[in-house]
């Protein structure tokens, strides 16, 4: 005779607390972040750097190094915030030079320090909010918009230099130089600017409403219409603040550099985009840690440096630079996650 | 006084009557069954009541009162929720974030107000715990399930002031364990004097749950009765033409 069988005491059909079942453990969720193997390299490297040479852990190199990459880690934190919109912006580089230009003919001019600094910032927000017209309002493809700034840039800090080399800043001249290029408490001043910068960043992403806007126009321009998020006043305000952050950047490396030339951040915008890329920003957008983009400017920083110090032929950095681009987006591919095939 | 009324409302696009002379009303509380096959003009309708675009001719009513919706926020002003499938969700975010977006809780003062992130947490946890999904509100919506993500979207028309909720084939795609508490989860806000309209291919679900059932065929209303006074072989014939009205 056949009896149905028993079932057990305590079946557990399935969850019964779902809440607390999780994708990945701490562990597995830090591996599969970009963010942390960056970081791993960076250290990896400037270690196996202080080892292998005499003059990295030096606090003179150091101190170059950190300085350096700092121009470019401010830049690219604007730079991510436009690219987590799902957008571009490769008019930074003759923003640069364009805010900067302005910035020395005014200070040349006479003006005191805040108005040259004023101008400079308003050069490039201006910039900035043209392209964030064009692109938000206008629904213009931005690569086309930026490209077209990008010459527009160059060309009226041609018009506004005269096309000569700017080396006296007038009467506040020594507190533009000592803003760049000086240091305090043993830091360089543009990298004290970084930190405050990356820190109002994260800031900005993690805990206000404007920072989870951007990161949901990126993710689903269509759904974050339909929500009423105001999608245009959010990617209009990333490109401004692209465009300041190439004018902050612009003071300190003039202050730094102590001459404007009209070519003053031609190809930077190379640089910036290879360092949001590798600091784990997606290109198609929604993905991006200012943190990220901090130590993605700081390992090619460090890469460079540790470069000329190992007397590499320094034609052969742009190959190291870019072999580290392409590895930074194909792990983002491969690591991808599960897709909604 | 009827909670919507559509009155002889058309939607021409071009050459193409995606909608004719259709008129309807919806009363609080009340779950309407809309069907039809592809391309008879049940999404334009959606689309309409929702304010994506504007009917070519006729008028829509909410309370009584004559409403010209130019986009979907003018529609959400007015208490209509669309929940999408497919559509609103950022995948990029998570759960809570999804179920929160556009009117996210802030804590401070003046200009210095933050995410209140703890309450999107502990709340999106309550009103997943509600509808028994398994969605975790800390999850990215890009690693779930298509049932999870429909709990995420249902979620969220529980935080508005929705009059009317209009569901998109909301039990298309989900397991069969939550086809039965999205059902469910459609009874209580009837109960709640939510009106909802139930556009669905499935037959048992709107049998299940719909006080009337609405049948549209070529951009026409061909149909609209009572549940109980229909049957599943009457609304078959009636969106495939074999029954040409009831």
């Amino acid at each position: 005779m056949n009896d149905a069988p028993e079932r057990p005491a305590s079946t557990p059909i399935l969850l019964d607390d779902p809440q607390s079942a999780r994708t990945h453990t701490r562990w597995t969720g830090l591996l599969a972040s970009q963010v942390f193997w960056v970081v791993l390299a960076t250290i990896i490297a400037c270690i196996l750097l202080s080892f292998v040479t005499s003059t990295f852990a030096t606090q003179q190199n150091l101190f170059n190094v950190t300085r350096n990459f700092a121009f470019v880690a401010i830049v690219a934190l604007g730079m991510m915030a436009v690219i987590v919109t799902g957008g571009i912006d490769i008019s930074v580089g003759s923003t640069i030079g364009l805010s900067g230009i302005v910035l020395s003919v005014t200070m040349n001019a006479g003006y005191p320090i805040w108005v040259g600094i004023g101008m400079g910032l308003l050069t490039a927000g201006i910039v900035g909010l043209v392209n964030g017209l064009l692109i938000a309002y206008l629904d213009m493809q931005p690569f086309v918009v930026t490209l077209g700034m990008l010459s527009v840039g160059r060309s009226l800090a041609l018009v506004f230099s005269g096309s000569r080399t700017i080396f006296d800043f007038g009467p506040d001249g020594a507190k533009l130089l000592a803003l760049g290029g000086g240091k305090t408490l043993g830091i360089a001043n543009p990298v004290w600017f970084l930190i405050v910068l990356a820190v109002l960043f994260w800031f900005a992403f993690a805990c206000t409403r404007w920072g989870r806007y951007v990161f949901a126009v990126g993710g689903n321009r269509h759904a974050a219409n339909l929500t009423g998020v105001p999608v245009r006043r959010i990617i209009c305000s990333v490109y401004v603040l692209a465009g300041l952050m190439a004018g902050v950047a612009a003071i300190l490396e003039v202050g730094w550099l102590g001459a404007v030339t009209t070519g003053l951040g031609t190809g930077d915008e190379l640089r910036v985009i290879a360092a949001t890329v590798i600091g784990g920003t997606n290109l198609m957008g929604g993905i991006g840690s200012a943190f990220g983009t901090v130590v993605g400017a700081a390992l090619i920083e460090v890469i460079r440096n540790s470069l000329i110090l190992l007397g590499v032929d320094s034609f052969w950095q742009g190959t190291v630079v870019g072999a580290f681009i392409i590895i930074a987006v194909l792990f983002n591919r491969l690591g991808g996650e599960r897709q909604g095939d | 006084m009827s909670l919507l009324e559509l009155r002889g409302v058309s939607k021409h696009f071009g050459a193409i009557h995606a909608l004719t002379d259709v008129t309807f009303s919806l009363e609080p509380g009340q779950v309407v069954g809309l069907m039809g096959d592809n391309g008879a003009g049940k999404s334009t309708l959606v689309k309409v009541i929702a304010g994506n675009f504007p009917p070519s001719h006729g008028e829509i009513l909410i309370s009584g009162k004559p409403v010209h919706f130019g986009k979907p926020v003018d529609a959400r002003a007015q208490g209509i929720e669309v929940v999408y499938q497919e559509l609103a969700l950022c995948n990029n975010l998570t759960a809570a974030a999804n179920v929160f977006l556009g009117r996210e809780p802030r804590i401070g003062f003046g200009p210095i107000r933050i995410l209140d992130h703890a309450t999107m947490y502990r709340r999106a946890g309550e009103l997943f715990k509600e509808l028994k999904s398994e969605t975790r509100p800390r999850d990215l919506v890009r690693q779930m399930s298509g049932g999870q993500r429909q709990a995420v979207a249902i979620a969220r028309t529980r935080l508005s002031d929705a009059r009317l909720v209009i569901m998109d084939e909301p039990t298309a795609a989900i397991s069969v364990r939550q086809v039965a508490e999205v059902l469910s989860l459609i009874r209580r806000l009837s109960e709640h004097g939510i009106a909802v309209i139930l556009v669905s291919h499935r037959m048992p679900d709107v049998f299940d749950v719909a006080h009337r059932v609405v049948v549209m065929r070529r951009g026409r209303k061909v149909a609209d009765k009572k549940i109980e006074a229909s049957s599943a072989e009457e609304v078959t014939g009636l969106i495939t033409g074999a029954i040409s009205t009831a």
